[in-house]
């Protein structure tokens, strides 16, 4: 005898994916109205392109040294003008933007994979939540980009280096950003239930509790991004940095600096650069925390 | 509140420890030889075999860690390779320099926030209020060591008005060290208040909407009396909370500040050591900064305590 589905079965799973688009798209739609995530997310399109494209949108090669014109100022020919071996500043600059987007997608990875491991951990493992915790604080004891900047130096200066360095000082905050959430989110009942009903620890992390503790995640990785790129910069300005000849925006910086009595346009046009893609991200970071956690608004740490 | 103090300065020791930990450890991701660096490139094995026993780098790591730790707690933190003399000397010399800018950065990057985050508040919804979150962002994504730059260019090359870089002590003449400090201080203030600004913003809000501000305005108290004897006073700790972030920012701002204004502090030591591989004085100058914010935190929970008598016992 065969058993008939009723058909309302059918049309209730259906029912359910559609609901779960419907609120996908209601979702993308009140993102995208939000003003300042709108202008921040196309801040951040226009700077991946630029990062991307260098290779066409560049007029100069970005080494190419040319005698002829030594420091020359901003003119038809060279936008943002040249540097003091003859560089075109803006075939720089675009070739810059791909260090600080590298390293930007790196950190911001790595520090989102080992912020929710530590910070699971920490709340899931009663003896192992001291020691993560307080090691976590030792290492944001170190104000600032200070532990970056010294870890960079004994490291040496390269771009894994570099990341490792970021890396190693934006996940203390990250993880403890993480383990508060999911704190709040395993007290919950729907976490009571699924255990009532037999699901097992990793679904349960993986399905109920990191899924919902991921808002706070991603507005701070959207800050963690932000910082990277700013990092990167003081990095290389301070030399300790992806070493020149290979442009990165501090490093023009600093060659800038070296500069500054005579050309004023090598160190301005990178730091524009710098502080508009920096803008368009604390944009979006706003615009995301608006619509994912509408209690917290204002202020924020900026580590 | 005694049993708070207690409690507070000694939940400070075991992130010292990870702090020194950590300093210790970084000597030791140094990639290759360090002998082989100091001694340069006429030195001979035994040379180089004499300057890895001089330093104690012969030894397995335990001992070394342990012998860092002892000398650590004896205020020793070892001896400069290149400036021939202790490393706690040369920081402790340099530290007053870094103080001083990164302190009167925060009092002005305070003030500064402080006065737009009320403006934006008591104006909310308008375009002063607009005005003022725009400027306290767009503060927020400059990067601080470029718009030192960019005052050096406007203040020192173009107009001419402020020296572009260099340090003239106090007790010379204090009009010069106002004016080499002027430009630095303004950098940082100006790039780190939009954090108090949205903070004083968002906790003003906050409180501005609590029935004792209608009570207030209800029985004929002034706009301003209102504004700040219950409104500000009222909206302090989460702003004292900012300021506490805020000093570690900004001594780590005042450190690259530093290096863009020639200013002789830690910052510079660090970074010169850097250039020279003068180990001993990057970890110093390292170590003694995260002391100094470690302590500053403590001082802002005292004051947080202080202000919000709630929080003191149940810690």
């Amino acid at each position: 005898m065969t058993v008939e589905l009723p058909s309302d079965t059918v049309s209730i799973g259906r029912e359910i994916k559609l609901a779960r688009r419907r609120r996908r798209l209601t979702f993308a739609r009140r993102l995208f109205s939000h003003p300042s995530f709108l202008v921040g997310f196309v801040i951040l399109v226009l700077f991946t392109m630029t990062a991307l494209l260098a290779d066409v949108l560049a007029p100069y090669e970005p080494t190419k040294i040319n005698y002829r014109f030594i420091l020359a100022p901003p003119s038809a020919e060279f936008w943002c003008g040249t540097d003091a071996y003859g560089r075109d500043v803006l075939s720089r600059i675009i070739y810059g933007t791909r260090v600080s987007l590298r390293i930007g997608v790196f950190v911001v990875v790595m520090t989102g994979i080992l912020g929710t491991l530590l910070g699971t951990l920490a709340s899931y493992v009663k003896w192992l939540d001291g020691l993560i915790m307080r090691s976590l604080d030792g290492l944001m004891a170190f104000p600032g980009v200070l532990l970056a900047i010294a870890l960079a130096a004994a490291l040496g200066p390269s771009e894994i280096n570099a990341i490792i360095a970021l890396t190693v000082t934006f996940t203390p905050r990250t993880a403890r950003i993480v383990r508060a959430s999911v704190i709040v989110v395993q007290g919950m009942q729907f976490i009571e239930s699924a255990h009532a009903v037999g699901a097992g620890h990793g679904r349960i992390i993986f399905r109920y509790i990191l899924a919902n503790a991921l808002s706070p995640l991603i507005v701070q990785l959207t800050f963690v991004f932000a910082v990277s790129i700013v990092a990167e910069a003081i990095l290389s300005f301070l030399g300790v940095g992806p070493p020149p000849p290979a442009p990165s925006l501090g490093n023009i910086i600093a060659e800038g600096r070296s500069n500054i009595q005579e050309a004023w346009w090598i160190a301005v046009f990178p730091g524009l650069v710098i502080a508009v893609a920096v803008l368009g991200l604390n944009l979006m970071g706003d615009g995301l925390r608006d619509i994912l956690d509408p209690r917290h608004s204002g202020a924020r740490d900026k580590t | 509140m005694i049993r708070f103090l207690v409690y507070r300065l000694l939940s400070a020791i075991p992130v010292l420890f990870v702090v020194s930990l950590v300093t210790f450890l970084i000597m030791w991701l140094v990639p290759g030889d360090i002998s082989a660096e100091i001694g340069g490139v006429d030195a001979t094995p035994e040379d180089l075999a004499a300057i890895r026993e001089r330093l104690g780098l012969d030894r397995p790591l335990l001992e070394r860690a342990l012998n860092w730790y002892a000398a650590l707690l004896q205020g020793d933190l070892g001896q400069s390779y290149t400036l021939n003399r202790s490393v706690l000397g040369a920081v402790l010399e340099r530290l007053p320099v870094t103080l001083s800018l990164a302190g009167i950065a925060l009092v002005l990057a305070t003030a500064m926030g402080m006065l737009l985050g009320i403006l934006a508040a008591v104006r909310h919804n308008t375009l002063l209020d607009q005005g003022a979150m725009v400027t306290a962002l767009v503060g927020l994504s400059i990067p601080d060591f470029w718009f030192g730059i960019v005052m050096i260019i406007l203040f020192g090359v173009w107009l001419g008005w402020l020296p572009t870089g260099g340090f003239v002590a106090f007790s010379e003449s204090p009009v010069d060290w106002a004016r080499s400090m002027t430009l630095p201080a303004f950098t940082l203030a100006i790039t780190q208040m939009g954090v108090i600004a949205r903070m004083t913003r968002s906790a003003m809000l906050d409180v501005l909407s609590q029935d004792y501000i209608r009570t207030a305005r209800a029985k004929g108290m002034r706009a301003r009396a209102v504004i700040f004897r219950h409104g500000l006073r009222n909206a302090m700790i989460p702003i004292i909370t900012v300021v506490g972030v805020l000093s570690g920012v900004l001594l780590s701002g005042a450190v690259v500040i530093e290096t863009v204004f020639s200013l002789p502090g830690v910052g510079r030591l660090i970074i010169g050591a850097i250039q020279r591989r003068d180990f001993p004085i990057i970890q110093g100058g390292l170590l003694i900064t995260a002391c100094v914010f470690v302590f500053v935190n403590i001082l802002v929970d005292i004051a947080y305590a202080w202000f919000d008598p709630r929080g003191r016992d149940d810690s």
